[in-house]
């Protein structure tokens, strides 16, 4: 690691400053959505669909609105007179606000009640009647494109099957002739289940619309509050200026919070109506059985090997789970996501993808649960993939990811699929990572429990993301371009402000983008107040999601804080009377060149800024800049998980997980391990215990927190972190993002390591979560 | 009905629902928005407080099971002296990252310390595992509530 360059109480870059965030949160005083009370606040609840697929025969209403405290109850007919009953979706398609026709999922919005009180709200929706009349669920996406499947949408023009979309990427032909020209094809057929981010807040909303105004100011859990804004106006036809969207402290995101949800929309719609805000925050079931899940990707990898443990080419055949409605939150342009990392951390020539997506009577979502769109999926199908070729040709799973790493001198490295990665330097991560679990050790060990019929096993992932969308030649949200931004202003008395496009969900922005600042600057980051998430009083931007809040607007604040240094010499220079290229700044003091006793400081530049310029200089130090990414950014990680298997019951603990991140330049190392821990246990969720399911009519498993498993500290393994440093050469400040990394890679490092266990009984494959009574299934068909 | 609720010293007495949710009572009538709602089936804890002392899951009991008792909320943690240990560990451990566990997991531990003053890794997570947290993994709360312990100890045994 490079060594900071800012003394600890200017606290620039490689930092551990303590968080700024935190004196509020500790003390109870944070600002949640639950937290925000308006005067004369009216509460909506949401009555929900509890079949998978019928037809709406008939609503009645009457006893819910004679109820003392109901002032409205909210259905889609009375959307529909509005022009609101549907709306549009990230991925171009529309999803019911409130359902009109028929409902295509359970938990799907069907009313709303709008009450004085929220226990009032929520009594009334026992009083409504719903007349439904049944229709065929369809559960899974194979079923739902079978000839004859019930046509779940057939509100939709011109669609006549439930194809939600088909995407197709790589080179066939080259891909073919690699396959011609292997000695063995390795195949793995595997589910990447759907998945909730289930963060511990759930979304929420409160719509506070002044109907003589017009002003509408919004309260939302919202990751991404400006494209939310103009989203609104596009959908909700409110003009742009009277529209305010505020994200207030939020309880994690990871993703859940990306989409523009029914329940935001029938809100701020009753609010406009009635003349007064209206809060809506979902129940937990609500939010694990309506808003936001996460993969439900069918994969078909095949790669191309040498008896020498060469990889030629990979072939990927996917089938997506879309749920009712393609809403698939990710960039316009890309229908599945950034899959094309599929090819991973290998030297290959060539690979094709090949993938549909389906519409089951599921709930819509699709989100990047903690990980830019759909990485997780690609790079646990190759890291899975590596390690059975592996075993298949007969090398140590480690020597198979050697002998076919891009090599450091590769960079950059333009892949099979036409990615172009930044930089990095794959096997020091993997020897590094190797050394420090003791691999060679730990195989003899392996074998010795084996005899002993103990099952030990390693599992290994080397993973690359692609991060930090995007160039906007290539990234746009809704015909948004993915750039982002920061604006700041440097007061009078040295003290700044700067306000960013994106916005935390805990991550710890407050701290670390004035780090940014004071790298450059040198004005202690303590003295950086950092505003996010109003967009009536920060700078326009994409928002947080994507790994994409360093990489765009981290960047934008390096840059920003940049143009601010460049005046800033220029005032130094007159102050100290001498040539603006003779200025240097360091940790802010501005010296002559050769003269380092005539100095002045970051603070009496900034006063000058007000009260003594040179002639012909305007007032203030302030700027905007918006930074668009001439790349992504490709973070990656070698990470090893020991477990132990026991034969009798398919239970496995994990004993060992060393985790090597390389996310390029660490802003504030303390902050960067504490999104690997978090990440990695979401990782470890995923293989061990988190999923939803559905039962054959369509009934969501999984819709609270006794069904839905989500680890506790008891369950959740120890972890041990290593890091190397190869800084992106695009980046200003040379980060790459390091929030998703972890739940990225982990995952197939815990199931690799589960099936190491038992490969040697010809296991090669155990869909997560890997469950005990799978393991102890696959055990007892393999002997 | 009438409930008489002391609430981080204060006497709070009101005229409340029966079903009154003792979550809702200090959130919406005594109007502490520092304990939180995460989900309808007391499963993640991030709307524990401790009621004469004990930690417990405030959208589990009513506001009418808890009067007469003496609650503390988050709000309440921080004494005159300064913050609690533990809130001042939370800090310098990292030990959270949203922040919407964080109040549940604090007065765990500081319930904890209170009956534990060395708590090992396992009895911290034994501790708090009625309480989610999605962000930090977990590592760094155990850290921060054995680091209060430490301190607590340190300072008791220096007096």
């Amino acid at each position: 690691m490079a060594a900071p360059t800012t003394p600890a109480e200017i606290g620039g870059i490689g930092h551990s400053v303590q968080r700024k965030e935190d004196a509020r949160l500790i003390e109870g005083q944070g600002n949640f959505l639950d937290d925000i009370d308006l005067p004369s606040t009216l509460h909506m609840a949401i009555l929900r669909s509890p079949l998978a697929h019928a037809r709406i025969n008939g609503i009645d209403s009457e006893a819910a609105m004679a109820l003392d405290g109901v002032l409205a109850v909210v259905t889609g007919d009375l959307m529909d007179q509005h022009g609101l009953a549907w709306m549009p979706t990230l991925s171009g398609d529309t999803q019911a606000v409130l359902a009109t026709d028929k409902v295509r999922y359970q938990g799907q919005e069907v009313a709303a009640v709008i009450a004085t009180d929220p226990y009032i709200a929520t009594d009334a929706l026992e009083l409504i009647e719903v007349d439904y009349e049944d229709l065929p669920p369809i559960t899974t996406p194979q079923q739902s494109l079978e000839e004859g499947a019930a046509l779940i949408r057939d509100e939709k023009e011109g669609q006549t099957d439930n194809l939600a979309y088909t995407w197709e990427t790589g080179d066939k032909g080259a891909t073919e002739e690699a396959f011609a020209q292997a000695d063995r094809v390795v195949t793995l057929e595997t589910h990447y289940p759907r998945s909730h981010p289930a963060p511990l807040e759930t979304c929420g909303i409160v719509a506070d619309v002044n109907s003589v105004t017009g002003q509408a100011t919004i309260y939302m859990t919202s990751q991404a509050p400006h494209a939310h804004r103009t989203l609104f106006a596009m959908v909700a036809g409110l003009p742009e200026q009277n529209i305010r969207i505020v994200s207030p402290d939020i309880g994690g995101g990871f993703g859940n919070k990306v989409p523009i949800y029914p329940g935001y929309v029938v809100a701020t719609a009753a609010s406009l109506l009635i003349g007064q805000p209206v809060k809506w925050v979902e129940s937990r079931t609500e939010n694990l059985i309506s808003t936001g899940f996460a993969r439900d990707y069918y994969m078909k990898g095949e790669l191309a090997v040498t008896d020498e443990g060469r990889i030629l080419g990979l072939r990927v055949n996917m089938l997506s789970d879309q749920g009712a409605f393609y809403s698939d939150a990710q960039p316009t342009q890309f229908r599945a996501g950034l899959f094309h990392v599929v090819t991973g951390s290998y030297d290959f020539p060539a690979a094709h993808i090949d993938c549909k997506g389906a519409f089951t009577n599921k709930a819509p979502g699709g989100v990047a649960y903690r990980c830019s769109f759909r990485i997780t999926e690609a790079s646990y199908l190759i890291e899975r993939l590596v390690q059975n070729a592996a075993y298949e040709v007969g090398i140590d799973p480690a020597e198979m990811r050697l002998r076919n790493f891009i090599q450091p001198e590769q960079f950059p490295y333009e892949t099979a699929t036409g990615f172009v990665y930044d930089s990095g330097d794959y096997p020091t991560a993997l020897r590094t990572a190797l050394d420090e679990v003791g691999y060679e050790d730990l195989r003899r060990e392996q074998a010795e429990a084996r005899a002993e019929g103990r099952l030990i096993g390693i599992g290994i992932a080397h993973f690359t993301e692609a991060v930090g969308a995007g160039p906007s030649r290539t990234y746009d949200i809704a015909g948004l371009k993915m750039i982002d931004s920061a604006e700041l202003r440097v007061h009078p008395t040295g003290k700044a402000i700067l306000k960013l496009g994106v916005k935390t969900q805990g991550q710890g922005h407050e701290t670390t983008f004035a780090q940014i600042v004071a790298e450059v600057l040198g004005i202690p980051a303590i003295d950086i107040k950092v505003e996010h998430g109003d967009t009536d009083h920060t700078p326009y931007g994409l928002g947080t999601y994507a790994s994409r809040s360093t990489p765009v607007g981290g960047a934008a604040t390096a840059v920003v804080a940049r143009k601010l240094a460049d005046k800033s010499k220029k005032i130094a220079a007159h102050l100290l009377e001498a040539a603006d290229e003779d200025i240097e700044l360091a940790s802010g003091v501005f010296s002559v060149a050769g003269s380092p006793d005539r100095s002045v400081t970051i603070q009496d530049v900034a006063l000058a800024a007000y009260t003594n310029l040179p002639e012909g200089m305007e007032y203030g130090l302030e700027d905007v800049t918006y930074y668009d990414p001439p790349n992504l950014t490709y973070p990656y990680g070698s990470y090893i998980v020991v477990v132990e298997v026991d034969p009798d019951t398919g239970v496995w603990q994990v004993q060992r997980m060393v985790a090597l991140d390389d996310c390029g330049v660490r802003i504030n190392p303390m902050i960067v391990e504490g999104q690997i821990c978090g990440g990695l246990t979401e990782g470890f969720a995923m293989s061990a215990m988190q999923w939803i399911t559905f039962d054959e009519d369509g009934n969501c498993i999984g819709a609270n927190f006794m069904d839905y498993l989500v680890p506790t500290a008891w369950e959740t393994p120890k972890f041990e972190l290593l890091a190397t440093e190869v800084p992106s050469p695009h980046h200003p400040i040379g980060a790459k993002g390091v929030g998703e990394s972890a739940t990225v890679g982990s995952p197939a490092a815990f199931v690799n390591a589960v099936i190491d266990a038992v490969a040697h009984l010809g296991v090669r494959n155990i869909d997560m979560p890997v469950l005990p009574d799978r393991v102890w299934a696959a055990i007892d068909e393999a002997s | 009905m009438e409930v008489n609720i002391t609430i981080n010293g204060s006497e709070h007495a009101s005229d409340v629902e029966p079903r009154t949710l003792l979550v809702d009572h200090i959130r919406r009538t005594v109007g502490l928005t520092g304990t939180h709602v995460g989900c309808d089936t007391t499963s993640c804890g991030a709307c524990t407080v401790l009621m004469d002392g004990k930690p417990v899951k405030a959208c589990t009991v009513l506001a009418a099971q808890a009067d007469g008792s003496e609650v503390t909320t988050v709000e309440g943690l921080k004494g005159a002296d300064g913050l609690h240990p533990v809130q001042q560990a939370f800090t310098d451990d990292h030990g959270l990252q949203c922040g919407f566990c964080t109040p549940g997991m604090m007065l765990v531990g500081a319930s904890l310390i209170a009956e534990n003053p060395d708590p090992s890794d396992d009895d911290v997570r034994w501790a708090i595992s009625g309480n989610l947290c999605r962000c930090t993994g977990y590592i760094n709360i155990v850290k921060a509530i054995r680091t209060a312990a430490a301190r607590v100890a340190e300072s008791s045994n220096g007096s």
